[in-house]
């Protein structure tokens, strides 16, 4: 069970003044119950990707198999594929359009055609994943704040049932608190669902404390893919694509620069503070 | 596929043509127009496309920009040319089963042809080689005698430049909704016709919102950077007809005595069918 | 000299019902006080709903006090006769870099707010030319801004700004729908016009990392001003910041765990020299 891209390539408007090579020669592969983090800034290709992986954009040259099966075969199902791989687009709360918000999430599951209470009790499990109570069943979309109307529309893509959840950069506008319980969410989401996850943003630091695995994209190539701390590690070439690394990294790295016996490949502040503490013992 | 409407593009080069005055454009285009439909014997149209072809060639804008406006009108041009073919009484030229195409259908219909292309290529060439803000002050300014009839001529330009600077931007807000739609499994193609409409709403509710929401920030926007009518405004680009504006219109004054010429004085005789 | 001078600032949005009765009042600004001196650089923080973005409505005259007074550069927001003078002394730059642009091209765009202002033709231009150098595109006058990066639109719109040549710029959010690079694009761009040009910048946004250059933050909650000084001061409270839905940038969290933990770091430590600075302090003193 999984998604494996082999030798994906994306030309934009062929034969055009506005040709562009979007994608070139992307090999990927993502295990089931993997929590991934993409990243790349605007117009690395990370946005065109994930679009491939529900077929909305069908790749130039190449494959992509879902659970070994080819997307682009004769007949393939790709309804069946879009409620398989969820896509939550950047601000997903422009899409919302239903006059309440249980009914907005119902559009999915709806959609797939199953029975009525099926629908329901979908939406009901998905807005509660998301921490909407009752409360807010029968309410517009547009009485909700910012970061209730985008957990609403993540409600909507979760009600499908995907075992993959793609995220376009869901903390786009949000303020801290705000973005703390959209990247919790989906923590929670990966951790008591075992469901797939596929976080994009152009933030290191927001991803560093979550993922298991980095996907760092650059002018239509993949440039990294591995776990945190050994992606980190290439600072360099990731500040030459305009890619900065953790201010935690940095710290380390500094301190290793000092003469300090310390591991420089930490992420997260809870793991610096330890590595901190620790070499300072030694010494001491 | 949204993307291929081309619509007001501007096609930016540094000619003489993208030089000249917006009025001078308008009204050479609308003159231009006018003349192939008052006149149409086929020395005209050879005076009307030697004179599109060197008005093309000053513009320097590819060839291919033009034509992709014709692809837009291609099926209604076939439409309108079978039918003329087919529906114009007088000598059989073929028969096939029961359907005659007559001589002077086919004249007709060629003719047709001529005129709708040259409209096409000359009305995409004024869009090509004017920009949208520069066509509205030009509209602006070359209309503001309709002041005084209390049309509020500021208004609609400002309002059309504007609408021109949104459409590209709508367009791609359309694009993302609809593919965040399909990929809550909405269907945009299949279905029958109230289907299909049924189908729209969840593209079209979240863009209108969007549109309003635009809209309210764009006016604070304007009203934030000082914006408050005409009145007692300047222009960065204020028009001023040049030596060259001067020149395109002796040119164009030209192109009309010619086109009259050739309508009245020169006779071409085709080979004898036609 | 103030160049902002507010005084129990209030504002109250109501909600009507069906029968055009009041239904029901939300004072988002609430009893707020802020003078601003000319020159300055302030950043106000808050989360979403905080009356930030409220309160910044108000210093180009968009919005007028329900309550209270603010005098901007000595004029009363409330006179509509110095309405225009008001928004040609403070300029206003917002969120949506696509919706804030008019102009076909960058350069008419920048153009926009000084024909507003009935400025000969001859000055507009050299205005274009000046604000639009001064935020570093000039090179893309005759672009198209459908074609600019999110970074590149936001300066275009601080040129707009610029070129009416106000005391005063107030940037509600501007990075809020920006990457990072484009972030920085904007602040490195609005601290260059404080520093050289002396234009007060008024800063609203919820990213740490960006008011740390600033002379005074105010943090903002529930329509009120509830924190207020120095960025190091403000930062050295990070449960505070905390408990108003905000954080503070990594290293300085990581600073106060450490602190937590008992080792001598000062509080408000602001940048990741400061911070490797106070652990050889700290290591040199642990060798002895």
């Amino acid at each position: 069970m999984s998604i494996k891209i082999e030798n994906l390539n994306y030309i934009y408007g062929a034969g055009t003044a506005f040709e562009k090579h979007a994608l070139k020669d992307i090999h990927l592969e993502i295990e089931d119950g993997q929590f991934i983090g993409m990243i790349g800034h605007t117009g690395s290709g990370k946005s065109t990707l994930i679009q491939h992986l529900n077929g909305l954009i069908r790749a130039t040259s190449g494959r992509i198999l879902y659970n070994g099966e080819n997307i682009y075969a004769e007949g393939y199902d790709m309804k069946k594929l879009r409620s398989r791989v969820g896509v939550v687009f950047q601000y997903p709360e422009q899409q919302l359009f239903e006059m309440d918000v249980f009914t907005d999430v119902c559009f999915g599951p709806k959609n797939q055609g199953l029975p009525r209470e099926e629908i329901e009790e979908r939406a009901r499990e998905a807005l509660r994943q998301v921490h909407l109570d009752e409360s807010y069943y029968r309410k517009s979309p547009f009485e909700l704040s910012g970061g209730q109307k985008r957990r609403a529309a993540i409600a909507g893509i979760l009600a499908m049932h995907p075992q993959v959840l793609v995220l376009d950069e869901p903390t786009a506008g949000l303020d801290p608190k705000g973005r703390d319980e959209i990247l919790n969410l989906a923590a929670a989401l990966h951790r008591e669902q075992n469901i797939t996850i596929i976080l994009v943003s152009h933030s290191m630091e927001d991803v560093a404390n979550y993922v298991d695995r980095i996907v760092v994209m650059n002018e239509g190539r993949i440039l990294l893919d591995d776990i945190p701390g050994k992606v980190f590690a290439h600072d360099r070439e990731l500040e030459a694509v305009g890619l900065a690394v953790p201010q935690v990294t940095y710290v380390m790295q500094a301190l290793k620069a000092k003469g300090w016996d310390i591991d420089s490949s930490v992420t997260t502040i809870a793991e610096a503070k330890r590595a901190i503490l620790d070499a300072l013992h030694r010494k001491s | 596929m949204l993307k291929d409407i081309t619509l007001g593009q501007y096609y930016p080069a540094d000619s003489v043509l993208h030089k000249l005055d917006p009025r001078v454009k308008l009204l050479g285009t609308i003159l231009f127009i006018l003349s192939l439909f008052v006149f149409q014997s086929v020395s005209c149209y050879l005076v009307a496309t030697l004179f599109l072809v060197s008005v093309i060639k000053l513009s320097k804008v590819p060839l291919r920009f033009m034509t992709k406006g014709l692809k837009a009108i291609f099926v209604l041009m076939m439409i309108t040319l079978v039918f003329n073919m087919v529906l114009t009484p007088g000598t059989p030229l073929i028969r096939i089963w029961k359907i005659t195409v007559t001589v002077e259908g086919t004249k007709i219909a060629i003719r047709m042809a001529v005129r709708l292309i040259y409209l096409v290529l000359g009305s995409s060439l004024m869009t090509l080689t004017t920009t949208p803000n520069h066509l509205t002050d030009g509209m602006e300014k070359g209309l503001g005698f309709l002041k005084w009839f209390h049309v509020p001529v500021h208004e609609i330009a400002m309002i059309m430049s504007i609408a021109l600077r949104f459409i590209p931007i709508l367009m791609d807000e359309t694009d993302r909704i609809m593919k965040a739609q399909t990929s809550r499994g909405a269907d945009f193609d299949s279905g029958n016709l109230i289907q299909k409409v049924k189908s729209l709403v969840p593209l079209l509710v979240p863009l209108f919102i969007s549109a309003f929401r635009r809209a309210n920030d764009l006016a604070m926007a304007m009203e934030a950077r000082g914006y408050h009518g005409g009145e007692g405004r300047t222009k960065m680009r204020p028009l001023e007809y040049q030596r060259r504006d001067k020149a395109a219109y002796l040119i164009l004054a030209a192109y009309l005595t010619a086109m009259f010429l050739a309508n009245y004085f020169v006779k071409i005789t085709l080979p004898a069918v036609w | 000299m103030k160049i902002i001078d507010g005084k129990k600032l209030a504002y109250e949005y109501k909600q009507f019902n069906e029968n055009g009765e009041v239904e029901s009042t939300l004072k988002a600004v609430d009893g707020v006080d802020l003078e601003v001196e000319a020159g300055d650089f302030i950043a106000i923080l808050g989360h979403n709903g905080s009356g930030k973005s409220t309160l910044a409505k108000h210093l180009n005259a968009i919005l007028v006090p329900t309550e209270g007074t603010l005098y901007v550069d000595g004029k009363d927001t409330k006179d509509g006769s110095k309405l225009w003078e008001i928004r040609q002394t403070a300029g206003m730059v917002f969120q949506n870099p696509d919706n804030q642009i008019i102009g076909t091209l960058v350069d008419e765009d920048v153009g926009f707010g000084p024909e507003n202002m009935g400025v000969p033709r001859e000055e507009i231009w050299r205005r274009v030319e000046k604000s639009l150098k001064a935020v570093g595109m000039w090179e893309y006058r005759s672009h198209s801004p459908n074609k600019l990066s999110g970074g590149q639109k936001q300066r275009v719109a601080i040129a707009g700004v610029v070129a009416m040549q106000p005391k005063c710029i107030v940037l509600d959010e501007p990075t809020a729908m920006l990457d990072p690079n484009g972030r920085k694009e904007v602040i490195r761009t609005v601290r260059e016009l404080n520093r050289t040009e002396k234009v007060t910048v008024i800063l609203i946004t919820h990213y740490m990392e960006e008011v740390i250059h600033a002379d005074r933050v105010l943090v903002m909650d529930a329509g009120k001003i509830v924190m207020q000084g120095t960025p190091r001061e403000i930062f050295s409270q990070v449960e505070k910041l905390k408990s108003y839905r905000l954080d503070v940038p990594q290293v300085t969290l990581l600073a106060y765990e450490l602190r937590k933990e008992g080792l001598p770091v000062p509080e408000g430590i602001l940048s990741i020299e400061e911070l490797t600075e106070a652990l050889e302090r700290c290591r040199r003193q642990l060798c002895q």
